[in-house]
């Protein structure tokens, strides 16, 4: 804007000049414009969130009851639901995503690397109350063996001791399902940095001899690794987030302390299943854990980001 | 190394010498080696079926036990006789061969299940009853439909495109032509990134405490709805537009300012021309993304049996709030597939029109 | 002991795409044989046919026979990771590994055969590796620091000592000077002359002073005509090459009337 400025003052400009430095005045404004609306819109949502939210965080303790009296007794099972679910979903999305991002960057032959990655995008597609639905009616009744299985041979590990769901409605199933939804963005960015690997290093290392599996770990992944992180990352920051998949599949209440039990339901989900009460009061516990969830998603996608501009300050210091 | 040069090339190859890091070897190793057979996998691979069949059919286990006990055979197997003729390196690679193709097979899985099960239970469903109809019954044997779902999609959409995609390219534009990393474009970089992070549960929650806000506590519209989903879709436009405004060559303005064309007019008639196709593809993928998003409709856009075409007043409902509210009833889980299936025909059609788009607009000169 | 190698009725595919024909030659054990040609004809893709790294590529294959000392690369039993091993190389443009230092580049091959590997012996094999690439006197003081920090030349000798770190009969070079400055390629070419006391090399060049200067053996290259398969016109010893060719295109290149 300020180039379009300076022009003004020189007087042996045509005059036609003059008619279009104000088309690019008015456009230059109407980009900056779109970019504050954005500024305006994100210090909207903060402002909004927190006039609502804040009394949210100090209510009478009726408020938070039954099972607790405080926000903090209120949120934490929430909190821990949340977060327990998510890394289920991560422990395993993370290496299915790193195998399939390998068969389509490197051991696969174009014509079934395309269709398979064209397949996983297809998964990125499915809108999430999809994967609910399937993951209630398919996969849950499918789960029950498992569990059962689980519950006899490793009771003594206290996180499969207890009742076990017969429904298969547990945060395992919820966190299967949410690993599947996060398996097309882990698989995407993975994909994508494996593939950015130097053509000239790979072959480096084969023509010191290594077999293609050391020619990976030798080129591959130190080159990838960062890239392998952060897309674990955000597709934790997506887990967490996730609403209806969790919603569909779990039941009400916190954090148990028995993966193969009911309840276990995750900040979202609650949200989801309770805004309905319509109490002002109850509402702003909503939106006050909805801020503590929004501030944890944030941390996590931070996190991701930093870590790959960190790495690409490296690679371009280097 | 002068050491080795008194070495005689007749010297016979050490056995041991792949195990020594020092070249003392630097006689004659063999090139050959002892390797399985080509079709040693395949041989595998039957063993561990037949093996997978024995615990189905004569231990009678659950046929999922069973493939995964067949699986971990090949798994274990192959390597297991490569360690005994092909040596250590050759079996960690043909294990961890087995395992990176069974990571992807076990990935289609699901996918594969879902996609079977949304159209094995969803096609017996719909039908142009199902599509016309709305679930508001005139009649007392009017069949149930979900066409309000379908017109509360496409109208809530439809208005969050339109906030999103001005906003987003402009922004965008911004960000590439003006801002050029001032602190400005900086501190909207990082926002953007910021609320590509918001979950839609918390849009939600925004647009709820806003309209609600405005307009008294029991409101509910379509508009609610696009406002939410907007805050979901601009930072999925801003990054997609800038990403292909990024890819314009410089040398392509250059030419256009030496002709002394405005930069106003080389943006919009030069830069914005040639990668039209890429915005329009990426603006189409994020209309896919929103377009499923059930969260934030739940709480602010609402559920209505009727069929609402004004945004602006009363309960609009979508195609994944009906999904989810037809879920949690016993009797309407059927029709849940049967939405569930329209859904995700409407979201692929979208992604496919999105990469044809991609595609024909690709520079030609690409490949 | 440096080997030679044997070609008889070499032909390269790419898919259906013949690329290169019917190649017969004999490389000298412990000299310096060098490949000339236009670019496109060939002359990189025979190279990597010499180490099996042509197969990198999907769908290239070759037939005919390569023979280094008495076995041949392209048996059935042969393993294309040994012959790797045992015939090193190094490319157009340096290619140390980018998150490695010196000392671990240097060792990168060595390391694949020796999970343990004790720190004298690792060293030693440093140190002789280095001064091997006569990098030595150059980097001692900062092995610990990432290859990527070395100047071009100096990253390109690195790739040298970490190919001769695992001690191969038959070292290749794609182009090794391509892409560095006129003192760093003197510095590899003086390299060269020592390194024959101990290997085998093939070196490609598009640079025919450095072919002159560098070679005892010259093979010329070169594209029967536009879209046919390329084919060695010419091998002879380097001296007669520049001087006396056989062939009239041989010397219709070499004078510079065309590539």
């Amino acid at each position: 804007m300020s180039t379009t400025t300076k022009d003004k003052p020189q007087a042996q400009e045509p005059v036609p000049r003059a008619i279009t430095s104000v088309g690019d005045r008015v456009f230059a404004g109407l980009t900056l414009g779109a970019s504050l609306l954005i500024l305006a819109a994100l210090a909207s949502v903060f402002i909004f969130l927190f006039a609502k939210g804040l009394p949210g965080f100090n209510r009478a303790a009726e408020v938070y009851g039954p099972r607790a009296d405080s926000f903090l007794g209120y949120v934490a099972p929430l909190l821990g639901g949340t977060v327990i679910a998510a890394i289920i979903a991560l422990i395993i999305a993370v290496p299915l995503a790193w195998g399939i991002a390998l068969v389509i960057s490197h051991y696969a032959p174009k014509f079934i690397a395309v269709p398979v990655a064209y397949l996983v995008d297809l998964l990125a597609a499915v809108p999430s109350v999809v994967f609910g639905l399937w993951g209630v009616i398919v996969l849950a009744p499918k789960m029950v063996p498992a569990f059962d299985f689980l519950n006899s041979y490793f009771a003594w590990i206290p996180i499969f001791d207890g009742d076990v769901s017969n429904s298969g409605r547990t945060i395992i199933t919820a966190g299967v399902v949410l690993a599947i939804m996060i398996l097309p963005i882990i698989t995407a960015i993975t994909r994508e940095v494996f593939s950015r690997t130097p053509r000239l290093n790979q072959e480096a290392a084969l023509a010191l001899g290594a077999t293609r599996w050391e020619m990976m770990r030798l080129t591959v992944f130190p080159y990838g690794r960062s890239g392998m992180v952060s897309a674990a990352m955000l597709g934790l920051g997506r887990a967490l987030g996730e609403t209806m998949a969790v919603a569909m599949v779990l039941s009400l209440g916190g954090w148990s302390g028995n993966l193969l039990g009911p309840g276990n339901s995750s900040i979202a989900a609650n949200i989801a299943s309770k805004y309905k009460e319509r109490s002002e009061d109850l509402l702003s516990v909503l939106i006050a854990s909805g801020l503590v969830l929004f501030l944890l998603t944030f941390l996590v996608n931070f996190a991701a980001r930093w870590i790959v501009g960190r790495a690409e300050r490296k690679m371009a210091g280097a | 190394m002068s050491a080795d040069l008194t070495k005689t090339p007749t010297e016979t190859p050490d056995e041991s010498s792949e195990e020594t890091a020092t070249g003392t070897s630097r006689g004659a190793i063999p090139i050959t080696a002892a390797q399985l057979p080509r079709l040693a996998p395949l041989l595998v691979a039957v063993v561990g079926a037949a093996v997978a069949a024995f615990f189905w059919l004569i231990l009678d286990w659950p046929p999922v036990g069973s493939l995964i006990v067949g699986g971990i055979v090949y798994l274990l197997a192959l390597p297991a006789w490569s360690l005994a003729v092909e040596g250590r390196r050759r079996a960690t690679d043909r294990m961890m061969t087995g395992l990176v193709w069974t990571s992807a097979v076990i990935a289609m899985v699901p996918l594969v299940s879902l996609i079977y099960t949304v159209i094995s239970k969803g096609a017996g469903v719909v039908n142009s009853e199902f599509l016309t109809y709305s679930l508001f019954a005139t009649q007392l044997d009017q069949p149930p439909g979900i066409y309000h779902a379908i017109m509360g999609t496409l109208i809530i959409t439809l208005g969050a495109a339109i906030i999103s995609i001005p906003i987003g390219v402009l922004a965008a534009i911004y960000l590439v032509e003006y801002g050029k990393r001032n602190r400005l474009a900086r501190m909207v970089t990082f926002l953007v990134d910021v609320m590509t992070g918001i979950p839609s549960i918390v849009a939600g929650l925004f647009a709820f405490a806003l309209f609600t806000l405005l307009f008294g506590a029991g409101f509910q519209g379509g508009i609610g709805g696009s406002v939410a989903l907007s805050l979901l879709m601009i930072p999925i436009v801003v990054r997609a537009t800038e990403e292909m405004l990024r890819l314009v060559p410089d040398d392509l303005r250059e030419a256009a300012y030496a002709l002394g064309t405005p930069k106003w007019r080389t943006i919009t008639k030069v830069v914005l021309p040639t990668t039209i196709g890429g915005i329009i593809t990426g603006v189409t993928l994020s209309i896919a993304r929103v377009i499923g998003e059930t969260a934030p409709l739940l709480l602010i856009a609402g559920l209505a049996a009727k069929t609402n075409t004004n945004p602006f007043d009363g309960a609009m409902t979508t195609l994944p709030v009906q999904i989810y509210s037809f879920n949690s009833r016993q009797e309407t889980i059927d029709l849940a597939w049967g939405a569930a299936l329209v859904l995700i025909v409407i979201v692929l059609a979208l992604n496919l029109v999105a990469r044809l788009i991609g595609k024909f607009y690709a520079p030609k000169t690409g490949n | 002991m440096a080997k030679s190698i044997d070609v008889s009725d070499l032909n390269i595919y790419y898919g259906d795409f013949l690329a290169v024909q019917g190649v017969n030659m004999t490389i000298r054990a412990r000299a310096v044989t060098a490949f000339i040609g236009p670019s496109g004809c060939g002359k990189s893709t025979f190279l990597r046919s010499l180490n099996r790294m042509h197969e990198v590529i999907p769908g290239a294959r070759v037939e005919g026979k390569v023979v280094v000392d008495g076995q041949s690369l392209y048996g059935s039993t042969v393993d294309p990771v040994a012959v790797r091993r045992q015939i090193g190389m190094v490319f157009q443009r340096p290619n140390p590994f980018p998150t490695m230092s010196i000392y671990d580049n240097v060792l990168a091959g060595n390391r694949l055969n020796a999970k343990r590997m004790k720190k004298g012996e690792a060293d030693s094999i440093v140190e002789k590796s280095l001064r091997g690439a006569n990098l030595w006197n150059e980097v001692k003081d900062r092995l610990g620091k990432p290859g990527m920090g070395l100047s071009g030349g100096q990253q390109q000798r690195l790739c040298i000592a970490r190919a001769i770190a695992v001690e191969p009969q038959v070292l290749l070079m794609d182009e090794p000077c391509s892409a560095l400055d006129p003192i760093s390629t003197s510095a590899i070419e003086d390299l060269i002359h020592e390194l024959k006391s101990d290997y085998t090399i093939v070196i490609v060049t598009h640079n025919m002073q450095q072919a002159a200067r560098v070679s005892d053996e010259t093979g010329f290259f070169n594209l029967k005509a536009t879209g046919e398969p390329g084919q060695l016109v010419e091998f002879n010893p380097t001296k007669k090459m520049f001087s006396n060719p056989d062939d009239p295109a041989t010397e219709a290149y070499i004078s510079g009337r065309f590539g």
